[in-house]
């Protein structure tokens, strides 16, 4: 320890009051956040977004599997991710029923299922889809941003992300399904 | 009564706390000195008021009294013994007392031990305790009373989250609190040195068993915690960069820092104002990531003691305690000087740029932390997940193993790289073989599993390698402490990269009889039966695991249904060998009766925990040998002290 050294002070000024400011502007922030909390429904980043490039296989015998291209045609449609081994999926089943009946298509993506499963969900909770692709790796799954199963994808006529459905689709949700769809279809008409 | 009893002691603690602030403060000043006197009693007293509270809290659990509101709604007389006792720290009240315990207690033992600091700076010291206890009993008293009654005593109580009736959660938050709040003494330390401007070696002394003391047990808390996340919620995944896992994670960080600035500043003089900020900063973390924890600001995938309107508290105390804090840290830096220089090849020089890796570390964890309530107030809704987190925080973590492999080996002030080329060159040499042996054997790897196992076995040997040409019967304690320290880190390290790597997952719908390959693992379904325990009934499968081909070993993972409240849970079974586990997982029953299984199979996974102890362990070792030689000291000047006496006569 040199005595020169050691009458030296550490530091600009400003440097000393920086962790000051700092925590200040935390403060700031945590204080938005506490008293005037936004609505905390988590939306994709993916909304607005085109769909990724995708061409997967059929997963089942009578369907024939989906790829991007289908999705430019002008109409907006559902994407659903489901699987024959989740429960949730089943119990949208009527939703998803209902919406068909509305005149709305339904593609799916059959996320990591097995054919045979997959034929007995169809057959036990009704077949909603026009088409189903098989996505065993979950690629297209994680590349529109979804992370469970199901989840349901309003997707405009030019191949545009409009609207992500986290979870089952319940009775109470179809109304606002088709509001969606009806925005998707008066967006895209822009 | 007892309830009663307890809620009397708190309020008398609290007092004692307000008095040892104003004793502590007036001691200060040359008129009032002699007040000095009462301050270390007066804390040792509160320590223990507080304490005899806690354990009227405790008892009230055990014997669940169903007159106290909080005994009723959390905890439930069909409980096991183990669940009672950890039900009385499961929820809010009961943690914010134990918080306030373990805080009033260290203030007490500081009273009772702490020998060598000027007595001045001691009592300012004590002054902060004191001061920084005060808020949160007035948050306790005022906002969160545990032993408030209800008019009415309760037919039963509504018992405890399924998800917290485990084993770990007996010993997982205790361990983290006593971490977060340990730190609360260094906290005060450092404001003691501010105002009495008295930062240096004898400082750094003093305060480095606490934050040692604090950081084995954060060390602990989280590898426990991983390890608890890891079997009971049934992911599979081991760090989630789940809010409340970063509340954890940044006292640790800020620790660590703290800790290899303190023996900068130990046995160099150097560092001093990094010190005091590092001292500030650490249990700052910790009340920052108690409030983003509590509040709910944010949202958590295991938030259990979630209350928006006790947010607006701990954020008073927040502004109080950080913001008071820095403002005398403005008001005094200039006060405390540089202290010695080094070289840029030095031992300091390397701690110094591992200190910086360590913050900017905590800065990134931080910032991803706080990054969805900033982009919130701008109205755009985001998560950040290991995306973010895995790459940014590598970008420091990687030079700073390499510079941890280096640094232990360098002298202190100066130093010349020819001395150490060898040990450097060895260490360098064995990651440059492991990575092109995962690259030829294994590719293709992630950049970042493979970095690190190539980095992990370099860093294991670097780290013996301060013990090369050493007795090492005449090495201390703390040396060897710090070399199980970081043989813990390369440990851990190659766990975490070993699991992000090579890990192997299956789902499979199974009959009883169905047979499936897991890597080298196959699985067979023997049965599936229903069980019951003291509070919960299950679905229980036997799978029959045998490795490549070897003798099979049964496990049982469960499908639980708890009873008061009711709940599931899925309680996995874990087959652990020497090189890896499997993970089995048993789901709902499909519509066609065959079983939903999952399994993974992890190569190495354990070596994170094992490697999480290993750093515990050093840290034990080294406070281990900082306290008995400290001992030694004291003795030695006692003897001083008692020859002179004699002579003196």
């Amino acid at each position: 320890m040199s005595g020169a050294a050691d009458s030296k002070p550490t530091g600009s000024s400003a440097a000393r009051w920086l962790p000051l400011g700092l925590f200040g502007a935390f403060l700031a922030l945590v204080m938005v956040g506490l008293y005037w909390p936004a609505d905390r429904e988590v939306v994709s980043a993916f909304i607005g977004k085109p769909l990724p490039a995708f061409d997967l296989p059929p997963a089942s015998d009578d369907r024939p599997g989906l790829a991007t291209a289908q999705f430019k045609q002008g109409k907006p449609r559902l994407l659903n991710v489901f699987a024959s081994w989740c429960v949730p999926c089943a119990v949208e089943a009527p939703q998803l029923a209902a919406l068909v009946q509305q005149g709305v298509e339904i593609d799916g993506v059959a996320l990591r299922d097995r054919k045979d499963d997959l034929a007995r969900f169809l057959v036990q909770n009704g077949n909603p889809f026009t088409r189903i692709g098989k996505d065993d790796l979950s690629q297209v799954q994680l590349s529109i941003g979804s992370s469970g199963v199901p989840e349901t994808f309003v997707i405009d006529g030019k191949g545009i992300i409009r609207y992500q459905h986290i979870g089952d689709i319940r009775a109470e949700d179809v109304p606002m399904i088709l509001r969606k769809l009806a925005e998707a279809e008066s967006g895209a008409g822009l | 009564m007892i309830a009663e009893l307890g809620l009397a002691m708190l309020w008398m603690a609290a007092a004692l706390a307000v008095l040892q602030l104003v004793a502590g403060a007036l001691a200060l000043r040359p008129a009032t000195a002699q007040l000095a006197g009462i301050v270390r009693p007066v804390a040792m007293l509160q320590g223990v008021l507080v304490a005899a509270a806690f354990a009227c809290l405790i008892t009230l659990f055990l014997t669940t009294d169903l007159s106290v509101k909080l005994v009723a709604s959390n905890s439930h007389s069909a409980k096991p013994f183990i669940f009672k006792l950890a039900g009385t720290w499961g929820n809010h009240e009961g943690s914010m007392l134990m918080w306030v315990t373990i805080m009033s207690m260290a203030g007490g033992f500081v009273a009772l031990v702490e020998k060598r600091l000027k007595e001045e700076t001691l009592i300012a010291t004590l002054a902060g305790q004191a001061f920084v206890s005060i808020g949160f009993y007035a948050f306790l008293l005022l906002a969160s009373n545990p032993f408030e009654r209800l008019p009415e005593p309760a037919p039963e109580g509504l018992g405890l989250n399924p998800l917290l009736q485990d084993v770990g959660l007996a010993f997982h938050p205790p361990t983290l609190y006593v971490g977060y709040v340990g730190l609360s003494i260094a906290f005060s330390f450092a404001v003691g040195a501010l105002i009495t401007r008295d930062v240096g070696p004898a400082f750094a002394r003093a305060m480095r068993p606490w934050v040692l003391g604090a950081w084995i047990f954060l060390t602990l808390g989280i590898t426990a915690g991983s390890y608890w996340a890891y079997y009971t919620l049934g992911w599979g995944g081991w760090w989630f960069w789940d809010p409340v896992e970063n509340a954890s994670l940044m006292p640790w960080l800020a620790a660590t820092a703290l800790l290899h600035s303190c023996s900068v500043l130990a046995s160099r003089n150097a560092l001093r104002t990094w010190t005091v900020m590092l001292g500030v900063i650490a249990f700052s973390m910790s009340m920052v990531g108690t409030f983003l924890v509590r509040s709910g600001i944010l949202t958590s995938v295991h938030a259990f003691a979630v209350d928006p309107t006790r947010g607006s508290f701990i954020l008073g105390l927040l502004a109080i305690y950080i913001g008071g804090a820095l403002v005398l840290f403005g008001l005094r830096a200039s006060t405390v000087t540089e202290g010695a220089r080094f070289a840029v090849f030095s031992r300091e020089s390397s701690l110094v740029f591992n200190n910086v890796m360590l913050c900017g570390i905590l800065g990134i964890v931080l910032i991803g932390t706080l990054y969805p309530l900033l982009t919130e107030a701008m109205g755009v809704k985001v998560s950040v997940g290991p995306p973010y987190f895995n790459p940014v925080s590598s970008v420091f973590a990687i030079p700073m193993f390499l510079v941890m492999a280096v640094g232990p080996l360098l002298r202190w002030r100066d130093d010349k790289a020819a001395r150490i080329t060898w040990p450097v060159a060895i260490p360098a040499l064995v990651s440059a073989a492991s990575l092109l042996l995962v690259e030829v054997l294994f590719a293709p790897i992630n950049l970042l599993p493979a970095l690190g196992l190539a980095i992990a076995p370099g860093l294991a040997v670097a780290s013996f390698m301060p013990l090369r040409s050493r007795n090492l019967r005449r090495t201390p304690l703390a040396t060897y402490g710090m070399v199980l320290g970081h043989c813990g880190i390369a440990v851990a390290l190659f766990g975490m990269a070993s699991e992000g790597a090579f890990s192997l997952e299956k789902l499979a719908a199974m009959n009883p009889g169905d047979s499936q390959q897991v890597g080298p693992l196959k699985v067979t379904l023997s049965a599936i039966d229903p069980v019951a325990g003291q509070n919960w009934t299950a679905l229980e499968a036997t799978v029959a695991v045998s490795y490549a081909g070897g003798a099979p070993v049964i496990l049982h993972p469960q499908a639980r249904t708890f009873s008061n409240p009711p709940g599931n849970r899925t309680e996995s079974a874990l087959l652990t060998r020497w090189n890896g586990q499997l993970y089995a997982v048993l789901g709902e029953e499909g519509d066609d009766g065959r079983w939903q299984m999952r399994f993974w199979w992890k190569p190495f996974v354990p070596m994170i925990w094992y490697g999480g102890m290993l750093i515990a362990l050093g840290g034990l070792l080294a406070l281990l040998g900082r306290v008995a030689s400290d001992l030694k000291r004291l003795v030695a000047t006692d003897k001083i002290a008692f020859r002179r006496m004699r002579q003196g006569r």
